[in-house]
C-alpha cells in the first residue's frame, strides 16, 4: 500500500466515516509516519477552515469546492477527531485554536482538569508569541509557575477580565459555572471522550461550532449513581459527550490521527490491534529507533531483573506470579511492582530515543506504576516508601530519592500522561471473577499505553483461564450501540501477546 | 466488596450468624409503614397475579387476578390496589400549605423533578410521609412497571378505567422513582435495607433471597444462620418473595387452579369455589414474604437511628409534599422518558444525594468510618499533646485562635500536610494537617531481612500494617468568638478523636439550560408533552 492510500484511508478522507478497517495504518516507520501525520493534521485543519467559512447548521449548497473537508462542511457544526494515545492531540488542539483565532474567530477551549488547562495555555502561548491567551479560573485557583512565566497568558475569573484574548482556556466545570450569556463562535473541546454529556449540555449553549478531540479507547466517564433509567436514550447524561453529540448529529465527520508518537514500534501494533480494531494507528518511530539499556549488570538478581531486561529488549514483559486468589491489595503483587521499579532505578536504565539520541537516564519521574484501584495505588506507594527506607541493594540516598519520584496512580488518573517505562498491576490479577469494571477495555488501554519504551505487566497466573470462565455477559440494551472493542476480547488479545514474554517469578 | 465487609462475611460464616456492618440504623423506619408483596405471572413483563398489601401486619389485604391475561381483571386489580394504597396515603396530611402554593409544582413541568431540594422553604414540609416496603428490589421494579402501565390511563372516553387507576400509577411511579434517589426511604426493599446493616456468610447474590438473609440475621433458636439459610432455599417451605413465582408452583398448582377458574367462568358453575381455591393457594405463596418483610422492618426498627436519618427523611417528606400538591393541582403525569435537561438535572440531584449519603453514613457510624480509616481518608487515635490556647497572626493581620493537637494513630495515614480534615460531630470545626510523622522503627533495621525475602517477600503487607503515626493538626472554627476556646471545643490529652477528609457540605444544584434551550448537541428543544388518546389506548404488556 502506498503512503498516499494510507493517508486517505487513515485520514478518513475517502469518506468511509471511520468505519473501515485501516490495516494500512498499522506498522511503523520514520519518514512515512511523519508525512502521514502531517497530512492528517492538515486535512483536519482544512476541514475546520471550511466549516468556519460556512454557516452553522445545515445549509446545503453553501460549501465551496476544493478542500477535502469542504463536502462535509454542509453537514456541520462540528468535527470529531479521534486520537490514539500520544498522537499529538494537544498539538492539534493548539494549532486549531491558533488557526481559528488567526482567522478572527474567538475560540473557547475546554479541557477537563486544571492541569490540562495549564498545559494548553502554556502550549498556545509558546506556539504563537503574538497571541494573547486567556485562562479562566475559579476563585481558589493558585497560578502555577509555568503559567506565571508566560507574559502572554492572562488569568481571569470572568470572560470580561479577558476581553483582549482571542483564545480563552478553562475547565469544563468553569465554563459551566459562568453566568451571563457570553458566547463564542467556536469551541475546541479536549478529552471529549472523558467529558460526560451532561457537562456538554451545560456549556453547549456558549458556542456555535465545535471541534471535539479525544481518545475513544480510554476510560469512559463514570457516575457513582447506578441506574438504567436513561439507558438507550440518545441524551443519556451518563455517557460521553461525543456519544451524545454523534447520536444527535450522525452526519458529523469523524477523523483520525494515524500516528502515535508516544508508543514505541513494539507497542503500537499491540495496542492498535487490541483497543482500536477499526481505526488502527502506527508508531511514529521504527523498531530500531528507541532502545533501553542498563548501566549496571543484574548479577543474577532473579526474576525481577529478568523481567526488566526482557521488557528493555522487547518492549513488553509479563512478570507472572503463582496463581492465587488474593485481596485487592495483594501484598506480593504490590511488593513486586515496587521491586521492579527499584530494580529499574538501581540498574541505571538509559533510554535512547529520537528525543534524546544520546540517551537519557530513566529517573523516578519517568516511571509510572498503574493500578485499577486507589487502595492498590496507596499500597504500592507504601511499598515504595518501605523500599526507600531500606533498599535491598544498599546505596540508599539517591536511589531512595528516585523511588519517591515514581508516579503511582490509578488508570483514571494516569490518563493523558506519558512515561518512559510503566509497571502495570494487571486489573484481573488474583481475582476470583472478571466483572465489568475489571474487564473495561479503557482501563487496560490506559495502563498499556502510557510508555515510550517498555511496559512490565505484573499479574498472577491464570488470567486467560479466568477470562474464559467469565465471558462478558453484560445485558444488551435497545438503542445502545455495541461497544468496540469488547473488554473481554481486548484482554485476551493483550494476554496473547504477553504469553510469549512471560517471566515466571517462582 | 470492601476489606471490612469481606472480613465481616468471613466472620459471619464462622460464627454461623450475620455480623453487623453498621452500629446505627441508616434508614428511616416509619411507625406505620405499608407493605406490598406483589406476584407476577411468569412469562409476562408486568401481569399482576396477586398481591398482599396493607399497613397492619395482622390484617393483610389479599388481591388476586383469577385470569392474569384478562385486561379487565388487571384493571380491577389496579383499582383495588389503588384504593388500598390511597387509603393509606390519605392518612398523611400532605403539606397543609399546598392550597396556597398551587401551581408551584406544575411550573416544574414534571412531578418529582428535583423533588427534595427544589423550592426550599416555599412550602411547609408535611409532618409525615408514607413509607412503602417491598421484599426486594425486583418488587420495586415491578412497582415501577405497574406505575408505567397505569399512570397514563383515563377515567373517561373510549378506554375508561376506574379513576383511581391513573392516580395509583402516578403514586407508584413517584415512589419507585424516588427509591432510586440515594438515601430516600419512601419506598424500600427489605433485602437492601437489611444488607446495609448486616453481612451474612453467603454471597451478595444469595442475599437477594429475603428468607435466607433473615435466616442469617435472626436464625431460629434451634439452629444457626447457615442451616436457616439452607432451609430457606426450599421453595415449598419458603416460596420466593416475588414478583417471580416458583416454577414448580406455577406448573403443579397455579396452572391447574387458573384453568379451573376459566372453566368455572365459562361453565357457570363453581366459580366462587374455584376462585377461593386459587386465592388460598396464592395466599400461601405470599404469606411467608409478607411476614418476612414485617420481620425485616422489626429488626431494623430495633436499631438506634443514625444522626442524619431524620434530615434525609425530611427531604423525603418534602418530596412527598411536592408530589401530593402536584396531583392536587392537576399537573400532568410523569413523562415516559426524561428529556435531556430533566435527565441531567435528575442525575445531578442523585449524585449530590449519593455523595452526601456516603459522608453522612460515615459521620453517623464508627463502623462505616472504619472503612474510610482503612482507606486512609480518615484517622482516629488518641491525643498525645494539645496546645489549646495557641494564638497566631492570621493572613489579614488579625490575631486568631489556632490550637494544635497531636494525634497518635495506628491507622494507615495517607493525608498530607495542608489537607483540611473535619471532626465528625463538630460541623463547624476544621483541622489542617501540619505534619505527619511515622513513629517507631518501621523500615529501619529491616534492611537485612528485606534483602533475603526478595521479590516475593513482604506478603500481606497491606497499606501500613505496622507502626504508629503521629499527626499534628491545627484547629480552626467552632471554638467560640474569643481567643480562648469554648469549653469542650478542643480535645484534651488522652481523648479519643477522629478526623476525616469527608465533609457533608451543601452542594448547590448544577446550572442547566431551560428545556426549551436544549442545545443542538442534545437534539434541540424537545416537544412539550401533550396527552393524547394513544396514551389511554396503549396495550398493557
Amino acid at each position: 500500500m502506498t503512503g498516499e492510500m494510507r493517508a486517505q484511508r487513515a485520514g478518513g478522507a475517502g469518506g468511509d466515516g471511520g468505519a473501515g478497517r485501516h490495516d494500512g495504518a498499522r506498522g511503523h516507520g520514520g519518514a512515512g509516519a511523519v508525512e502521514l501525520a502531517r497530512r492528517a493534521a492538515d486535512d483536519i485543519l482544512g476541514a475546520l477552515a471550511a466549516l468556519s467559512a460556512g454557516t452553522p447548521g445545515p445549509a446545503p449548497g453553501s460549501a465551496g469546492a476544493g478542500s477535502a473537508g469542504a463536502g462535509e462542511a454542509i453537514a456541520g457544526r462540528g468535527l470529531v477527531v479521534d486520537s490514539p494515545p500520544g498522537a499529538g492531540k494537544s498539538t492539534l488542539v493548539a494549532r486549531a485554536a491558533l488557526r481559528l483565532a488567526g482567522a478572527g474567530e474567538p475560540v473557547m477551549v475546554v479541557a477537563q482538569t486544571n492541569e490540562q488547562v495549564d498545559d494548553l495555555a502554556v502550549r498556545l502561548a509558546s506556539l504563537s508569541p503574538q497571541l494573547p491567551v486567556g485562562r479562566l479560573s475559579a476563585a481558589d485557583y493558585v497560578q502555577t509557575e509555568r503559567v506565571a512565566r508566560h507574559p502572554r497568558v492572562t488569568v481571569g475569573r470572568q470572560p470580561a477580565d479577558l476581553s483582549g484574548c482571542q483564545v480563552i482556556v478553562a475547565t469544563a466545570a468553569k465554563w459551566a459555572s459562568l453566568t451571563g450569556d457570553a458566547a463564542w463562535p467556536w469551541a475546541i473541546i479536549d478529552e471529549a471522550y472523558q467529558m460526560r454529556s451532561d457537562m456538554l449540555l451545560r456549556i453547549a449553549g456558549r458556542f456555535g461550532r465545535a471541534l471535539f478531540v479525544g481518545d475513544p479507547g480510554q476510560l469512559d466517564p463514570f457516575t457513582v449513581v447506578r441506574t438504567e433509567r436513561w439507558t438507550g436514550l440518545p441524551w443519556d447524561p451518563q455517557v460521553s459527550a461525543v456519544a451524545v453529540l454523534l447520536a444527535h448529529n450522525p452526519g458529523l465527520p469523524v477523523r483520525q490521527l494515524p500516528v502515535s508518537w508516544r508508543l514505541p514500534a513494539s507497542a503500537a501494533p499491540v495496542v492498535s490491534e487490541a483497543f482500536y480494531p477499526f481505526s488502527g494507528f502506527m508508531a511514529g518511530t521504527g523498531p530500531g529507533e528507541r532502545s533501553l539499556s542498563f548501566q549496571a549488570a543484574g548479577f543474577g538478581a532473579g526474576p525481577a531483573d529478568e523481567a526488566i531486561e526482557l521488557a528493555a529488549r522487547d518492549g513488553w514483559a509479563l512478570y507472572e506470579m503463582p496463581a492465587r486468589h488474593a485481596p485487592r491489595t495483594d501484598g506480593e503483587a504490590v511488593a513486586a511492582c515496587a521491586r521492579l521499579a527499584e530494580r529499574l532505578l538501581a540498574r541505571g536504565a538509559i533510554a535512547v530515543s529520537e528525543l534524546a539520541p544520546g540517551g537519557r537516564p530513566v529517573t523516578g519521574d519517568r516511571i509510572a506504576i498503574g493500578t485499577a484501584h486507589r487502595d492498590q495505588a496507596r499500597a504500592v506507594r507504601q511499598a515504595l516508601r518501605d523500599l526507600a527506607a531500606a533498599p535491598a541493594g544498599g546505596a540508599a540516598g539517591p536511589l531512595a530519592a528516585e523511588l519517591g519520584r515514581v508516579t503511582v496512580d490509578t488508570a483514571n488518573r494516569l490518563q493523558g500522561r506519558e512515561f518512559d517505562v510503566t509497571i502495570v498491576l494487571h486489573p484481573l490479577s488474583g481475582r476470583v471473577d472478571a466483572d465489568e469494571f475489571h474487564l473495561e477495555s479503557g482501563r487496560l488501554c490506559v495502563l498499556a499505553s502510557r510508555h515510550r519504551h517498555a511496559c512490565v505487566v505484573v499479574a498472577r497466573a491464570g488470567i486467560p483461564e479466568l477470562l474464559d470462565a467469565h465471558p462478558s455477559r453484560e445485558p444488551v440494551h435497545i438503542d445502545v450501540p455495541a461497544r468496540f472493542p469488547d473488554g473481554w476480547e481486548a484482554h485476551h488479545s493483550v494476554m496473547a501477546h504477553l504469553a510469549a514474554r512471560t517471566v515466571r517469578a517462582w | 466488596m470492601s476489606v471490612l465487609t469481606a472480613l465481616a462475611r468471613a466472620q459471619a460464616w464462622q460464627a454461623g450468624r450475620a455480623q453487623p456492618v453498621a452500629t446505627v440504623r441508616h434508614v428511616h423506619v416509619a411507625p406505620r409503614p405499608f407493605v406490598f408483596v406483589p406476584l407476577a405471572l411468569a412469562g409476562e413483563a408486568c401481569a399482576p397475579l396477586a398481591a398482599m398489601a396493607g399497613d397492619d401486619p395482622a390484617d393483610p389485604r389479599l388481591l388476586v387476578v383469577a385470569q392474569p391475561r384478562n385486561r379487565t381483571q388487571r384493571f380491577a386489580f389496579a383499582a383495588e390496589l389503588g384504593r388500598e394504597l390511597l387509603r393509606y396515603i390519605g392518612g398523611f396530611p400532605a403539606g397543609g400549605a399546598g392550597e396556597e402554593g398551587a401551581g408551584a409544582a406544575a411550573d416544574r413541568g414534571t412531578a418529582g423533578q428535583g423533588a427534595g431540594e427544589g423550592g426550599e422553604g416555599e412550602r411547609a414540609v408535611p409532618p409525615d410521609a408514607p413509607q412503602v416496603w417491598l421484599p426486594n428490589r425486583a418488587g420495586i421494579g415491578f412497582t415501577r412497571l405497574l406505575g408505567r402501565s397505569t399512570r397514563f390511563r383515563r377515567a373517561e372516553g373510549e378506554h375508561a378505567v376506574d379513576p383511581v387507576v391513573p392516580v395509583l400509577g402516578r403514586w407508584l411511579t413517584f415512589l419507585a422513582e424516588r427509591s432510586e434517589h440515594p438515601g430516600s426511604c419512601l419506598m424500600l426493599a427489605a433485602t437492601e435495607a437489611l444488607a446495609l446493616h448486616w453481612a451474612t456468610g453467603q454471597s451478595p447474590a444469595e442475599d437477594l433471597n429475603l428468607a435466607s438473609l433473615i435466616g442469617w440475621i435472626d436464625p431460629p433458636a434451634w439452629t444457626d444462620g447457615r442451616e436457616a439459610a439452607r432451609a430457606a432455599e426450599d421453595p415449598l417451605a419458603w416460596p420466593p418473595a416475588g414478583p417471580a413465582t416458583d416454577p414448580g408452583f406455577d406448573n403443579e398448582v397455579l396452572a391447574r387452579l387458573i384453568a379451573a377458574c376459566d372453566r368455572a367462568e365459562a361453565g357457570g358453575g363453581e366459580a366462587a369455589r374455584a376462585k377461593a381455591a386459587l386465592g388460598e393457594a396464592l395466599a400461601g405463596q405470599l404469606e411467608p414474604a409478607w411476614r418476612l418483610t414485617w420481620r425485616a422492618i422489626g429488626l431494623l426498627r430495633a436499631l438506634p437511628e443514625g444522626g442524619h436519618v431524620a434530615g434525609r427523611w425530611e427531604a423525603d417528606r418534602r418530596a412527598f409534599g411536592w408530589h401530593a400538591a402536584h396531583l392536587r393541582d392537576g399537573g400532568p403525569p410523569q413523562p415516559r422518558r426524561d428529556s435531556a435537561v430533566a435527565a441531567a438535572r435528575r442525575l445531578d440531584s442523585m449524585e449530590r444525594a449519593a455523595a452526601s449519603l456516603a459522608v453522612q453514613r460515615a459521620l453517623d457510624d464508627p463502623l462505616v468510618m472504619a472503612e474510610h480509616r482503612l482507606a486512609g481518608e480518615a484517622l482516629a487515635g488518641r491525643v498525645t499533646a494539645a496546645e489549646p490556647d495557641r494564638v497566631i497572626t492570621g493572613p489579614s493581620g488579625r490575631r486568631v485562635l489556632r490550637p494544635l493537637v497531636t494525634v497518635r494513630t495506628h491507622d494507615p495515614v495517607s493525608v498530607e500536610p495542608g489537607t483540611v480534615l473535619a471532626p465528625p460531630g463538630r460541623p463547624n470545626q476544621h483541622a489542617r494537617v501540619e505534619s505527619v510523622a511515622p513513629l517507631g522503627a518501621r523500615g529501619a533495621g529491616m534492611a537485612g531481612a528485606s534483602g533475603a525475602s526478595g521479590a516475593s517477600g513482604a506478603s500481606g503487607a497491606g497499606a501500613g500494617a505496622a507502626g504508629e503515626t503521629e499527626v499534628v493538626l491545627e484547629l480552626s472554627g467552632g471554638m467560640g468568638q474569643r481567643l480562648t476556646p469554648a469549653p469542650g471545643s478542643v480535645p484534651g490529652v488522652g481523648d479519643w478523636v477522629c478526623y476525616a477528609t469527608l465533609r457533608d457540605e451543601y452542594q448547590p444544584p448544577a446550572g442547566f439550560p431551560e428545556p426549551e434551550q436544549t442545545p443542538w448537541t442534545h437534539g434541540g428543544p424537545p416537544r412539550p408533552y401533550e396527552p393524547t388518546d394513544e396514551d389511554a389506548r396503549e396495550a398493557w404488556s
